[in-house]
């Protein structure tokens, strides 16, 4: 299990460098809000424990504080970057009409 | 697919189901078409069910009664290995809706997919066999709802930085109190492989570092805190040493088998005093490096919840952003010229910001002077303008007037171009984001190397609240703590206008030459109103 989750980590790890390296400065803060938005992901950690375990209150207490932290970051996140990812992309039309210049 | 053996040799088959998830899909698929299809029953099981999901149930069911090594499962939806499919199928959409992003174009569907990527890995993990404690999990995430869509609906373009640095921060909480819940429910991971221990050990560490250090950096941006470094001087690494040491050593006991709820509790608070003192010195300048690197962080603590919780989905998401996060931060470092480290370690180099405003006395000639009749005068007659936007645009939320000037300047022939220094502002693309938000064309954001070459042949160089970006003494001074840093070179341009408030050093609190040069104008005031004042005066030119 370790292995296989070790290997699964590494590749994953290699993925993530060639997929984001060839993003341009310009959509920076929005690939930084969305992978801030995926890390949101330890919410299925939150999920996992409250549901699946034996919990005392007190667990119980700061696990649904762990939840609702997680949602707060995925929601929250996704919710972001989608605001501003519109705006870069109201672009296309623009340009033509004030061009650059004459 | 041939329908005869599935009631033919039933029972053979259905052991051979039971233990093949991919036969148990390939009957899955038979069977939707021949529900499709409304042929005659095959199995009275299939008759009495009235979907799918039932059939497919229900021969399990069967052979797990009739043969005691099947596995036990009520139904398909709840089998661990469609689960697996499940996280498969999530993890598949983060990756191409984040490889979507690299491009302006395809990034809003980019960020959507990988939203539903997020919903499939909450759904698959809901329906975990045994999952329960719903109406807790309902709460957790109608408070988490409550709190995080108004504040991201409603936060300005300006206070992003802060913003994406809160929602990091939960992340980080949410990581360390998941790994403290962990170590409780298993009385310090009692009958846990020792490798769960280490990972969720380090998740919580990380976690607990990013958590607090998340939040000095929002409590900066929101001004909450002083943006200037707040250090302990010298001793602060030494202290940030020790703590990161007391970290590790209780982590070894919790893991060596102590139980100790105590040392669990001592190795979060070390964390915790970390995570503060590692953020409280780094200066406003250095904050885009910081909020990335507090990014990667969260990510890898996830990746390491993944593994303690055995979770592909999570290891795979969170490695993915540890993995970005780490290569943005170390743009953000090489654009600076200056070392992750040195810049954890603090200050602007420490001993280095002394000299540099020492040696501000030093520069001859004198600084002139323009009001914005003047500099409209400039830019009227001008070809091509580059304007050079900095963090002080984003705190006077001057984007939009700034558009409205280049609008204007466009309307009598200029060419407008923008010079975006990658550190710019306060987050790693602060700028990009704001000028996108007033509409200027994505083809006018120049990246610094694009821009350079251009300065030769640039009239204006409007200077908008950045001050350290464009500091010559980069190239100049060896003596200088940003020596080496790449800069815009806006000193090229035949004539440069800088808009700022006052004389006050930038935030490195080091001179910038570019202001005594005998073809630098200064043009005091309020980036929002100066701008606009400019705007106004062009319309009389």
């Amino acid at each position: 299990m370790l292995i296989t989750n070790l290997t699964i980590l590494v590749l994953a790890g290699f993925v993530g460098f060639a997929v984001i390296s060839k993003v341009p400065n310009t959509l920076h803060t929005p690939l930084m809000s969305g992978t801030n938005a995926i890390h949101g992901i330890v919410l299925l950690g939150g999920l996992l424990v409250i549901g699946l375990s034996g919990n005392s209150t007190f667990n119980k207490v700061i696990l649904v504080i762990a939840i609702a932290f997680g949602t707060i970051n995925v929601v929250g996140g996704f919710l972001v970057t989608d605001r501003m990812l519109e705006m870069f992309k109201r672009k296309p039309g623009p340009p033509p009409k004030d061009g650059e210049g004459e | 697919m041939k329908l005869v053996p599935l009631t033919g040799h039933c029972h053979a088959l259905l052991v051979q189901i039971s233990h093949h998830p991919a036969v148990l899909r390939r009957v899955a698929a038979a069977l939707a078409r021949h529900h499709a299809f409304g042929s005659a029953p095959l199995h009275h099981a299939a008759v009495a069910s009235a979907t799918v999901c039932a059939d497919i149930a229900r021969y399990v069911g069967l052979s797990s009664l009739t043969f005691a090594t099947a596995k036990a499962s009520t139904s398909f939806i709840h089998n661990t290995d469609f689960l697996r499919v499940l996280y498969i199928v999530a993890f598949a959409l983060f990756i191409y809706g984040l490889s979507g992003l690299t491009g302006p174009r395809t990034a809003v569907r980019g960020n959507r997919i990988a939203a539903v990527g997020m919903a499939i890995a909450v759904i698959a993990t809901l329906l975990q066999p045994g999952e329960g404690n719903w109406g807790l999990i309902v709460l957790g995430v109608a408070i988490g709802a409550a709190v995080g869509v108004p504040a991201a609906r409603r936060v300005k373009m300006t206070a992003m930085p802060q913003m994406v640095a809160l929602f990091n921060g939960v992340g980080g909480g949410a990581v360390f109190l998941i790994a403290w819940a962990e170590f409780r429910n298993s009385d310090g991971f009692v009958g846990k492989p020792l490798y769960v221990a280490v990972f969720s050990l380090f998740a919580a560490i990380v976690g607990s570092v990013s958590f607090w250090g998340s939040n000095i950096a929002f409590g900066k941006l929101q001004e909450l805190l002083p943006g200037r470094p707040i250090t302990l001087g010298r001793p602060q690494q030494l202290v940030n040493g020790l703590l990161l040491a007391g970290a590790i050593v209780l982590a070894v006991l919790v893991a060596d088998g102590s139980h100790s709820q105590l040392e669990f509790i001592g190795m979060l608070l070390c964390a915790a005093v970390l995570g503060n003192f590692v953020v409280l010195p780094i200066g406003g300048a250095d904050m885009p490096v910081v909020i990335s690197m507090l990014n990667a962080f969260t990510g890898l603590s996830a990746a390491a919840t993944g593994v303690a919780l055995n979770n592909p989905a999570l290891i795979v998401a969170g490695m993915i952003v540890g993995a970005s996060g780490s290569i943005l931060t170390n743009l953000m470092a090489v654009a600076m010229n200056r070392s992750i480290p040195a810049i954890i370690a603090g200050g602007f180099g420490g001993g280095g910001q002394v000299e540099g405003a020492s040696g501000a006395g030093a520069f001859e000639g004198t600084v002139r002077s323009v009001n914005a009749a003047d500099v409209a005068i400039q830019l009227a007659y001008a070809r091509l303008v580059v304007i050079v936007p900095g963090y002080g645009m984003a705190v006077a939320q001057a984007q939009h007037a700034v558009r409205e000037l280049a609008k204007a300047l466009e309307a009598r022939g200029v060419e407008v171009l923008y010079a975006i220094h990658p550190v710019a502002g306060r987050m790693p693309g602060h700028m990009n984001v704001l000028l996108a938000e007033a509409d200027v064309p994505y083809e006018q954001l120049k990246e610094m190397d694009d821009i350079n070459p251009e300065f030769g042949r640039t009239d204006v160089a409007l200077v908008i609240g950045a001050n350290d970006v464009t500091n010559p003494a980069a190239k100049s001074n060896p003596g200088s703590p940003i020596f080496g840093m790449p800069i815009l070179d806006v000193e090229a341009a035949r004539s440069v206008v800088v808009i700022k408030r006052s004389m006050n050093p930038g935030f490195a609190g080091i001179e910038n030459e570019l202001y005594y040069k005998p073809n630098t104008a200064m043009l005091f005031g309020d980036a929002k109103s100066a701008v606009a004042d400019i705007t106004s005066e062009l319309a009389s030119v």
